[in-house]
């Protein structure tokens, strides 16, 4: 078992031709994701890395029955991009392109969500699930198959933890970046709900940042229904307020988003949260041996 | 992206938003023909800087005569306003704008801004105008006034009812306001704007509602379709460093400390301030080389770095995913001969082709150059080099 993704899911690819989607869907195959074929306006009829190109995803679909998209389409197009497949029938999105213009994130999502398809990013690495299938762009070999889900707004910083947590001896069951921008498809709670239900998993890593209130959702959302153990780091405590860290949402503004505020609230939850992030690691290991 | 109060004024008029006539001065003759321009006895001097207090702090002057807006103007063109929205240094003032005035009746708080929960715009209202609204909403939020406007249907009048009776205006106003307030929405949608806000908005005393002032920003993500607006950018409001690194693709804030941070994704870079705090440092600064960092970058890097003469170290935090550690050890070993750096860099290179990077960079002996095993030792390391205890 594992969340969103396994074995099983056939993806496509919607930009499959381009230089990111070929490369990514290149690195995707050699770690065993089951790659049915790809989506490339104009392109269709043509064979890439050895799989059918399409026009439309509809058309995708119905050849080779693909639940699941993973999309690297350009900004200026790709919340149309995550439309189609919504349209479509894919149930499982995956938007790795970033820097789409924040109202139509706004719209994409209201749009998917008629169409009940989960809508992971955009702008994050995507979902892997260990050693069965990778939606995305992390770097496979840190993922070694083990009781630990992990859920995390940051790219480089989640594979920072899946190694910390793979070093500590266990491993990762389903990793999921969400992103860090202002409006992302799926959020903590979404997927703490999957994880509860998903029994390879036994614990959470939950990797939250300063800006907006996703984590404190989410610790409300545990102290009342969640009964693994959850382990929580949020970046950014020595962020200056008002200033922007990088993701589009990491912003201080006014009093609220800040880390200290998230970390008490997930404590009060409690969720292990650490302070420092060298210890993830070794404290998912802790509670799951205690 | 912010603008300029004068800029925002002149793309709500031209949206139907009702606004005072003013002109935009950057000396002296300027002012004085703005007010040839303009006509009338009595005008306000705003200082135009990317900062809001404005007011308290000298920013923003009512003048009776020629001769008290020549020295209205002549105080403010290159002062420094420090506001709590400018930091301790202040912001060198080197435009005003000159604005006729208007009896005021009532003053009120209008905004557009998004709503991260409710993934929607909201429309903010409230009677407390001209005063900062965070400080309402925490002292008295039931003074706030909140709708939210799904984007796919857009702003209705109901909507805006709404927000007028909660203002407790008067019947007759309504019309004008429910008018105002949409063009304000439009304004909004149609140029992808981040934030809209009218503080104060005031009700004249011939009935008519008017922006006062205006502060607008913009989505980043959505200028490249907004040629109009990106032409606004003005580059001297924007920090210097901050600026540079932005033009070579990397994502840079001066901090206050002297452990100076190089690190690829955003979330990793502050949670490298973070652990370098946790061991008793304070991190220089955030610098972001992307998620696909390069030698290349990595060079820009050091060069921003090593301009704040504070860095007594420097902390390379890389977690290789699809860049390979061992092509940034040598980006490193080229960077530091190339800039010349000479003081301690600890170098912290995981994940993709690690033990390569680490082998190149033990082989190659570089004095300064300080190898550690993961983000603990790295960060416990740059602190005490920073100190001067490790050489």
């Amino acid at each position: 078992m594992s969340i969103l993704v396994n074995k099983d899911s056939k993806v496509i690819v919607q930009g499959f031709t381009g230089k990111e989607g070929t490369f990514h869907s290149e690195q995707c195959l050699t770690y065993g994701t089951n790659i049915v074929g790809g989506v490339t306006p104009g392109k269709g009829g043509q064979v890439h890395l050895d799989r059918p190109v399409f026009n439309t995803v509809k058309e995708a679909v119905k050849e080779t029955g693909a639940n699941v998209s993973l999309i690297f389409v350009p900004s200026a197009f790709a919340a149309d991009a995550i439309m189609e497949a919504a349209s479509s029938g894919i149930e499982v999105i995956v938007c790795i392109t970033e820097g789409i213009p924040t109202r139509e994130v706004m719209i994409a999502k209201k749009y998917v969500q008629k169409h009940q398809a989960t809508l992971i990013g955009p702008n994050c690495p995507g979902i892997i699930t260990a050693e069965e299938t990778k939606v995305g762009i992390m770097p496979g070999f840190i993922f070694k198959k083990g009781p630990v889900g992990l859920i995390s707004k940051s790219g480089t910083l989640t594979y920072e933890m899946a190694n910390q947590v793979v070093k500590s001896g266990l491993g990762i069951s389903t990793a999921v970046g969400i992103g860090g921008d202002q409006i992302i498809g799926t959020t903590f709670i979404d997927l703490l709900k999957l994880f509860e239900n998903d029994q390879e998993t036994k614990a959470v890593v939950l990797i939250g940042e300063i800006g907006g209130d996703l984590e404190i959702q989410a610790a409300e959302y545990i102290a009342d229904n969640f009964s693994k153990p959850v382990v929580a780091f949020i970046a950014g405590q020595t962020a200056p307020k008002g200033k922007r860290m990088g993701h589009a949402g990491a912003i201080i503004a006014g009093s609220s988003g800040t880390a200290s505020e998230k970390m008490a609230a997930l404590s009060r939850a409690g969720v292990k949260v650490v302070s420092s992030p060298a210890i993830v690691g070794e404290t998912v290991l802790q509670l799951l041996e205690n | 992206m912010n603008i300029h109060e004068y800029q925002a004024k002149k793309i709500l008029a031209q949206n139907g938003v009702k606004i005072l006539d003013g002109v935009m001065a950057e000396s002296l003759n300027g002012a004085l023909k703005a007010t040839e321009v303009l006509g009338g006895k009595s005008w306000v001097v705003k200082a135009q800087v990317h900062a809001g207090g404005r007011g308290k702090a000298g920013g923003i002057k009512l003048v009776n005569s020629v001769e008290e807006l020549k020295e209205a103007v002549k105080n403010m063109l290159g002062m420094k306003l420090i506001t709590h929205q400018t930091g301790p240094e202040g912001k060198e003032v080197k435009k005003v704008y000159i604005e006729k005035t208007v009896v005021i009746k009532q003053e009120f708080y209008l905004g557009i801004v998004l709503d991260r929960n409710l993934e929607m715009p909201v429309i903010i209202a409230s009677t407390e105008g001209g005063i900062e609204i965070e400080k309402v909403a925490a002292e008295s939020p039931e003074k706030i006034i909140k709708v939210a406007v799904d984007p796919l249907i857009g702003f209705q009048a109901h909507q805006a009812r709404e927000l007028a009776f909660g203002l407790g205006l008067n019947y007759e106003y309504i019309k004008d306001f429910i008018k105002f307030t949409g063009a304000l929405y439009k304004t909004y949608s149609q140029n992808d704007a981040s934030l809209v806000e009218i503080n104060p908005l005031v009700l004249t005393t011939d009935g008519s509602f008017v922006a006062l002032d205006a502060k607008m920003g913009f989505d980043d993500n959505a200028l490249y379709r907004h040629n109009d607006i990106l032409a606004l950018r003005d580059l001297e409001e924007e920090e210097p460093a901050e600026l540079e690194a932005s033009r070579y693709g990397l994502n840079y804030v001066k901090l206050e400390g002297n452990v100076g941070c190089m690190v690829n994704g955003a979330g990793l870079a502050m949670s490298t301030m973070d652990i370098i705090k946790h061991e008793g440092g304070e991190p220089a600064n955030f610098l972001d080389v992307g998620g696909v960092a390069s030698a290349e970058t990595v060079a820009k890097g050091f060069g921003l770095i090593l301009k704040d003469p504070n860095v007594k170290a420097i902390f390379v935090n890389i977690f290789g995913g699809i860049v390979r550690c061992d092509r940034i050890a040598n980006g490193i070993i080229e960077a530091t001969r190339t800039t010349k750096v000479v003081i301690p860099v600890i170098v912290r290179l995981d994940g993709t082709n690690a033990e390569e990077a680490k082998s190149i960079l033990n082989k190659i002996k570089i004095e300064n150059i300080i190898t550690a095993e993961d983000l603990g030792d790295g960060a416990r390391k740059a602190v005490a080099a920073a100190r001067g205890e490790l050489s």
